[in-house]
């Protein structure tokens, strides 16, 4: 095994001697590509406004990490719950009983079949992710099945440069509905790095949720990939919520594979500091009937910069289809960035598609206004921001991740109740 | 029984020799104004007079340079203190053009400027019951539909609405002193006599108003104790509710003909 690593170009990874758990011939499939690419550039189009110096130029370890106590990383107290550190499975932190009717294991237990729609040729990450990864999650939900309590995973990174490859599989049967929590945080981790990638198959007349909270230190670096393929009468709701992170991309790609579905993206993004987040989203519309409706949001501060990027294609026969995008944007200081970049690309000619970006300041005259009442300037902007930002935490149904998402906010701008 | 006394005559408000410019041009130019507890102030003048900045000023807007001049609010440099505490203190501006505020409860951002005000006086929290309460007590007053109080802040609100948002608020907070801009422009007969009927009903021995208007209209509700004439920056003409109705008839060509230079 560890021949193969030598042999590869991109070397950033000291694989220690553990092996990856995809199968061979993907692995082997996705260090051939390995062994050519090259870490894109901002003349690529897709990292245009991303440069990724800060990881291309490091090594990091796969390295097992040790946490004790996870009460605080609990999104739901009511979930049923996995934890990986360090893209391991620590099973003495999850939870024991497995509801009926679902398999919910760390991947390594399983025998389905991978890659099917992750493209790897031209794909750092994926590739890397596909050779290297250690573990993630399988969750399969048989048909019929309605989940009434979330499934919750919880990605702890610790340890200094370490990197966690994860990959994850959610299969959603016929009929079935779930709601899926992920939480990424860590505990004194310094420049590590986690590449993960969901492979997620949303089938017929099935619903699915998926939360994810993005909450590492502000030294850690995150690439993630969610692959979906949806199903004819399915809906599928994806509520990014980024809050930490020196480097964040996410990379949301939907194919809307069967007629009548409903695909809901939300996001939101609160920066500082030299923070880097890039959410770039694709909406491919293939077949007619299918709506989906996308709001990012993002308050940017200090030195931070978020990016932007949404696509949604309309194939030539996807007739009738309403896709509607919005991006807004406040700005909060003068050496902060957006780069935001709506993209509708659409072949068919009978569609209801808008899209729409505004970068902005907070309004001046409504701070005025609100401390001409009594309220300290820093109580007024916070109010303004998260009046802006609820728009999209208004989106999270499930009240415990809710809440939580607003004490993170609390913590991390030091927002008193 | 004395300091009774001693506050019915204690001076609210006593600005000096006021002077302040925006982008370089000068605005006010040498303003004074006495107010004290218990009196109604008019303030009349034309279209560009200064009123508004004046009373921008005093709500502490920081585009406006203050040149020169001093204010002193119940004892205190009012120039000195930040905005938010110059509310607190008890300073009170109904704004000309209340601002629409999307997503930002009206009635949760009142309570948290509330506390907040109780907080800088060493008082205890308000109880949520008693905010509520103090809610319906107070929206009544203007005849403000309890819907409109719960919404985002002046979002979508008529005109008319708008402005009694503003005394609604104006009763929560309980200020000692309140100047109101134009607080009759866009209201119908109706409305107007609710809004002034609400400010009567909020005035006592122990507070004061400045009503800025361009109308006598309103002064026939809300009666002052003073008319002032602002007029380029400054107050040129003082006197008691019938210079309101000279005002009224007589137009302000002849202020202007008789202090332009
Ligand atoms: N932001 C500003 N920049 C430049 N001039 C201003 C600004 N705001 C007000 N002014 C000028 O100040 C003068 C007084 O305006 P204002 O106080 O609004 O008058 P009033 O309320 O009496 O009608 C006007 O000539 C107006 O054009
Ligand atoms: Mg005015």
């Amino acid at each position: 095994m560890s021949e193969l690593l030598n042999s590869t170009e991109i070397n950033i990874i000291n694989s220690n001697g553990f092996e990856g758990i995809l199968n061979e011939k993907l692995k082997s499939e996705a260090l051939t590509i390995l062994e050519t690419i090259q870490f894109p550039t901002t003349r690529t189009e897709a990292w245009k406004y991303t440069r990724l110096g800060k990881i291309s130029n490091k090594k990091f370890n796969v390295q097992k990490g040790d946490i004790s106590n996870i009460s605080k990383f609990q999104i739901s107290k009511e979930a049923t719950t996995l934890v990986f550190v360090n893209g391991f499975l620590d099973s003495s932190l999850c939870s024991s009983e497995i509801p009926n009717g679902i398999e919910f294991k760390s991947i390594t237990n399983s025998t389905i079949e991978f890659g099917k729609n992750l493209k790897l040729e031209n794909e750092i990450f994926h590739s890397l992710n596909t050779a290297y990864a250690t573990d993630g999650v399988y969750i399969h939900i048989k048909a019929n099945a309605i989940l009434d309590k979330p499934l919750q995973i919880i990605h702890l990174l610790t340890g200094e440069h370490c990197i966690a490859n994860l990959r994850n599989v959610i299969i959603c049967e016929k009929n079935a509905q779930a709601e899926v929590i992920q939480g990424f945080f860590t505990e004194n981790a310094e420049e590590s790095f986690t590449n993960v990638v969901t492979e997620i198959i949303v089938e017929e007349n099935s619903h699915l949720i998926l939360n994810k909270i993005q909450y590492e230190d502000e030294s850690c670096y995150q690439v993630s990939t969610e692959q979906v393929d949806q199903h004819k009468n399915s809906t599928f709701t994806i509520n990014t919520i980024t809050l930490n992170g020196a480097l964040v991309r996410n990379n949301l790609n939907i194919e809307v594979n069967g007629e009548n579905c409903t695909t809901n993206l939300n996001g939101a993004y609160l920066l500082k500091g030299n923070q880097h987040v890039d959410n770039h989203t694709l909406v491919d519309h293939k077949v007619a009937h299918c709506e989906s409706h996308e709001l990012y949001k993002g308050v940017v501060n200090d030195k931070a910069t978020a990016v932007f990027n949404g696509k949604v294609f309309v194939r030539k026969d996807a007739q009738k289809i309403n896709a509607f995008q919005s991006n807004a944007n406040v700005l909060l200081s003068d050496d902060s960035t957006v780069n935001s970049k709506p993209e509708l690309e659409i072949y068919a000619d009978d569609v209801k598609c808008s899209h729409g970006s505004t970068t902005g300041q907070l309004d001046e005259e409504a701070v005025f206004y609100l401390r001409a009442r009594g309220l300290s300037e820093k109580s007024a902007r916070k109010l303004m921001i998260s009046a802006f930002i609820n728009d999209v935490i208004e989106k999270i149904q499930n009240e415990e991740v809710k809440l939580f998402v607003i004490q993170l906010l609390q913590e991390r701008f030091d927002w008193e109740k | 029984m004395q300091s009774v006394i001693f506050q019915f005559y204690f001076k609210m408000i006593t600005i000096k020799n006021l002077h302040a410019s925006i982008d370089g041009k000068e605005i006010l130019k040498g303003l004074n104004l006495e107010v004290k507890a218990g009196e109604v102030h008019a303030i009349m003048g034309p279209n560009g007079a200064g009123k508004s900045t004046l009373a921008s000023i005093l709500a502490g807007r920081e585009e406006y340079e203050v040149t020169d001049g001093t204010v002193d609010f119940d004892g205190k440099d009012l120039l000195e203190l930040a905005t938010e505490d110059r509310a607190r203190e008890g300073l009170f501006l109904a704004f000309q053009y209340p601002v629409e505020i999307p997503g930002v409860s009206n009635i949760n951002f009142l309570r948290a400027a509330l506390n907040e005000i109780r907080d800088y006086k060493g008082e205890e929290q308000i109880s949520a019951k008693d905010f509520m309460t103090m809610v319906r007590e107070k929206s009544a007053i203007v005849e403000l539909d309890a819907k409109l109080a719960s919404r985002s802040v002046n979002e979508g609100f008529s005109g008319g609405e708008k402005k009694r948002n503003e005394i609604f608020q104006m009763a929560m907070l309980n200020p000692k002193l309140a100047i109101l801009d134009e607080t009759d422009s866009g209201l119908d007969i109706d409305a107007l006599r609710i809004v002034a009927n609400g400010v009567n009903k909020l005035k006592t021995k122990e507070n004061a108003t400045i009503v800025i208007t361009h109308y006598q209209r309103l002064l026939d509700y809300i009666v002052p104790d003073f008319v002032h004439v602002l007029y380029d920056g400054q107050i040129v003409k003082t006197g008691t509710k019938e210079l309101a109705l000279e005002l009224e008839e007589r137009g302000y060509d002849w202020i202007k003909e008789e202090f332009s230079k």
